[in-house]
């Protein structure tokens, strides 16, 4: 697809005499930026830059099957470390490939830079051989993107694009660099101490907003903590541990914020939300206090907003973005800030008080281990049949709650935040905001190329799986070894579960025909494969994977359960409170 | 309720599209929208006039201050403040009509500025509502052609917005 065969025009060179190219000043760029890895696919438009890079050993360059899974690789690699990802595709179609992963990234806030190749300027607008009008098409999922028209501005682009990226709230940050901007000359600086007029992140939050916010913690007889990606991000999640045990405050992690809080700590009570746990969910909905960090009241954690808004309760909602406050909930004390900063302040102020929380919080505890007992997330593993929960659970077990585990979308991914419990933050890579079906491959990839030698597995389902499959190549080429635990329910599982409840058991396209032989699949790219459909196998295959072959990639095709839902589930447009535990329920 | 927005922004290729972009990617509408580079050629500033409740203005306000190249965002309507609108209109001025014309375009203190013997074009600027008390006053079926700017707006008195 990708060709350079459209290359008619002659590129000019603009600056003769000036040391070095367009091409050699990314390549400069990327080093002075420390950047070791580069996920890409090469292509007509980037054909210099990859002449440069073929020239240069100080990143390395992953070459996957396909742009989509290039970016989803950097977005991993940057939320399972400290890093931004840097992705490289070429013009046309390599970005509206990569789109997707653009607008994945875009929705968790991940710091990515995508440098992507444009035809030459004076072919722009001309309907070029893969020309697409690239700023355009990804204006509305990146954080901020540039064109680049002329070779001087280049290094001070993509300084800039470093700098939007990773301050204040994260996102991927483009730039296109037309094919005769790469190669025209100029002298190569790297700006230091960059300063933009028109952005300029706040950081510190306010303090009297802050003291309004001790009061209430302080004063709370219900407290609770209700934290998502941001604390991830904003690398909070020790000040957050210390934060729930001063407090002695329940806590509860969104899906992106899960590993914030150390699961093992019983002031945990689970995710909330649509598939939240029933601790979790009653006590958002009936604290009188509510601590939001870096969390965004999205309609997947709290449900109807009106519902939600029926108890009385104040709302301390700190984050980075002032537009994610008072959006969906109305909130009593708005603190914009980084979460980092502002939760250091908090405690240096709680500590400094030294008094102590409300004695009412007791009452408070003792109702939360009264829903606690409910035991939500209880299921029976027969003999007959494998369990999904159970997988998870083993897996759990066997890589001892310490491995990266990214997942795709669907039942398989809230099985996954139900039953491994994280003890640390950026161990859990999911999409939460866009939902990406075809995420977890590449995130695995990204995951390995930043931590190697660490435990990876993609917790994945048959049909995503199938999204992104073709890097199981790249895998190969790489020797990355994540351990692919496939629940095979030959399902569209969530869509299928809400066929079942929503749609008269209609179940309208939502199964799986005609599937590979995926151990066959996995074989034939080098890889081992295991079929397991008993359940008395499933520890000891999770056990060969992790063991003996650990520097193997493991496809295990796990055969569960066809029809097991995600309990509790809250349907769509319904009370947080309102939610059906079981398929009694319904 | 109507609002008058006021941004001062970077006067780079794009960054109107990413406003524009906005307001139609959050559901958010614009009824008139102006920009023009100010005193100093690097900025622009826009003028858009917008409506709904409360909340929405702030999560306008807090979206365009989102974007990378806004530099100062500020809603005239919570304060004093003047605005103004230009139009042009070309209306048929022929036999008793072209006299009527000239007395209606003096009474709006509009200004007649291109004459042929059948039209006269008028200048008339204003607020929203008296461009609107204009047209309603004359023959509907008298207007060739009408074109307006769309409000601009400024702070009253000492209230500025600059970088």
């Amino acid at each position: 697809m990708k060709s350079a065969s459209a290359e008619v025009h002659r590129v000019e060179d603009l600056a003769q005499d000036a040391p070095i190219t367009g091409a050699e000043i990314v390549v400069r760029c990327l080093q002075a930026e420390g950047v070791k890895h580069v996920f890409g696919y090469p292509g007509g438009a980037v054909l210099y830059i990859y002449d440069e890079i073929f020239k240069q050993d100080s990143f390395q360059h992953i070459l996957v099957r396909h742009e989509q899974a290039a970016v989803h690789a950097a977005d991993a690699y940057s939320r399972s470390s400290l890093l931004v990802g840097v992705a490289l595709v070429t013009s046309g179609p390599g970005v509206t490939n990569a789109v997707t992963g653009i607008a994945t990234a875009y929705m968790d806030s991940i710091p990515l830079v995508i440098l992507t190749g444009q035809v030459p300027t004076h072919a722009i607008g001309q309907d070029a051989f893969q020309e697409c009008d690239t700023v355009g098409i990804t204006r509305p999922c990146v954080k901020h993107n540039f064109l680049v028209k002329d070779v001087r501005e280049l290094a001070p682009t993509i300084c800039k694009a470093f700098y939007i990226a990773r301050s204040g709230r994260p996102g991927p940050v483009l730039v296109d660099i037309p094919k005769d901007v790469s190669i025209a000359r100029c002298a190569f600086e790297y700006p230091r101490n960059l300063s933009l007029r028109s952005y300029n992140p706040v950081v510190k939050g306010h303090m009297g907003q802050i003291k309004k916010a001790v009061q209430l913690l302080l004063a709370a007889e219900r407290p609770m903590i209700y934290t998502g990606g941001g604390v991830i991000l904003a690398n909070a999640s020790d000040l957050l541990n210390r934060l729930v045990d001063r407090l002695n405050a329940p806590c509860t992690n969104t899906l992106m914020g899960l590993g914030g809080m150390r699961a093992s700590n019983r002031k945990f009570v689970g995710m909330p939300g649509m598939h939240g746990t029933y601790e979790a969910n009653m006590a958002m909905q009936h604290c009188d206090v509510l601590l939001a960090v870096g969390a965004r009241f999205d309609d997947r954690v709290i449900g109807n907003p009106k519902h939600f808004a029926q108890n009385p309760r104040k709302i301390i909602h700190v984050d980075i973005d002032p537009s994610s406050i008072s959006k969906r909930v109305k909130v009593d004390v708005p603190i914009v800030g980084d979460v980092k900063e502002v939760l250091t302040e908090l405690l240096t102020q709680i500590e400094a008080i030294q008094a102590s929380p409300s004695p009412a919080i007791v009452d408070w505890w003792r109702q939360i281990e009264q829903w606690r007992s409910r035991d939500c997330l209880k299921y029976e593993q027969t003999d007959r049949v494998i369990k999904p929960q159970y997988v998870i659970q083993k897996l759990w077990e066997i890589t001892r709650g310490d491995a990266f585990v990214t997942s795709d979308v669907g039942q398989h991914q809230m099985w996954a935040a139900q039953y491994y419990p994280f003890e640390k933050p950026r161990r859990w890579i999911n999409s939460g905001g866009l939902g990406t079906m075809g995420v977890g491959l590449p995130y695995a990839m990204g995951v390995q190329m930043a931590n190697p030698g660490s435990q990876v597995a993609v917790v994945t389902g048959e049909a995503s799986i199938q999204m992104c499959i073709q890097e199981l190549s790249t895998c190969t080429q790489y020797r990355l070894t994540p351990k692919i635990v496939n629940l095979n329910n030959r399902y569209l599982g969530m869509v299928r579960q809400w066929q079942q409840i929503d749609y008269g058991s209609r179940y309208s396209e939502s199964y799986m025909d005609a599937l590979p032989d995926f151990v066959k699949l996995a074989e034939s790219y080098g890889h081992a494969g295991m079929r397991i459909d008993r359940p008395a196998d499933v520890e000891p295959a999770l056990r060969e994977a992790f063991g003996p072959l650990k520097d193997r990639l493991v496809f295990m095709d796990f055969i569960t359960d066809q029809t097991e839902n995600v309990w509790p589930m809250v349907k769509s447009g319904k009370g947080l409170t309102e939610m059906l535990l079981g398929s009694e329920d319904l | 309720m109507r609002h008058i927005v006021s941004v001062l922004l970077e006067n780079e290729p794009g960054a109107l599209s990413r406003v524009v972009g906005l307001f139609s990617a959050r559901g958010y509408n614009i009824e008139t929208l102006t920009v023009a580079p100010t005193e100093d050629p690097s900025l622009s500033r826009m003028t858009i006039v917008t409506g709904g409740s409360d909340d929405v203005i702030e999560q306008i306000t807090k979206h365009l201050n989102r974007l990378i190249e806004v530099v100062k965002v500020v809603d005239l309507t919570e304060g004093e403040f003047t605005e103004r609108e230009l139009m042009l209109i070309k209306v048929r001025a022929i036999g008793r009509e072209r006299d009527e014309m000239k007395r209606m375009a003096d009474i709006f203190r509009g200004r007649i500025i291109d004459v042929t013997e059948r039209t006269y074009t008028i200048e008339l600027t204003g607020n929203t509502s008296k461009i609107d008390a204009f047209i309603r006053a004359i023959d509907r079926a008298s207007i060739l052609e009408t074109v307006r700017t769309g409000s601009s707006g400024i702070g009253r008195g000492e209230r500025v917005l600059r970088v």
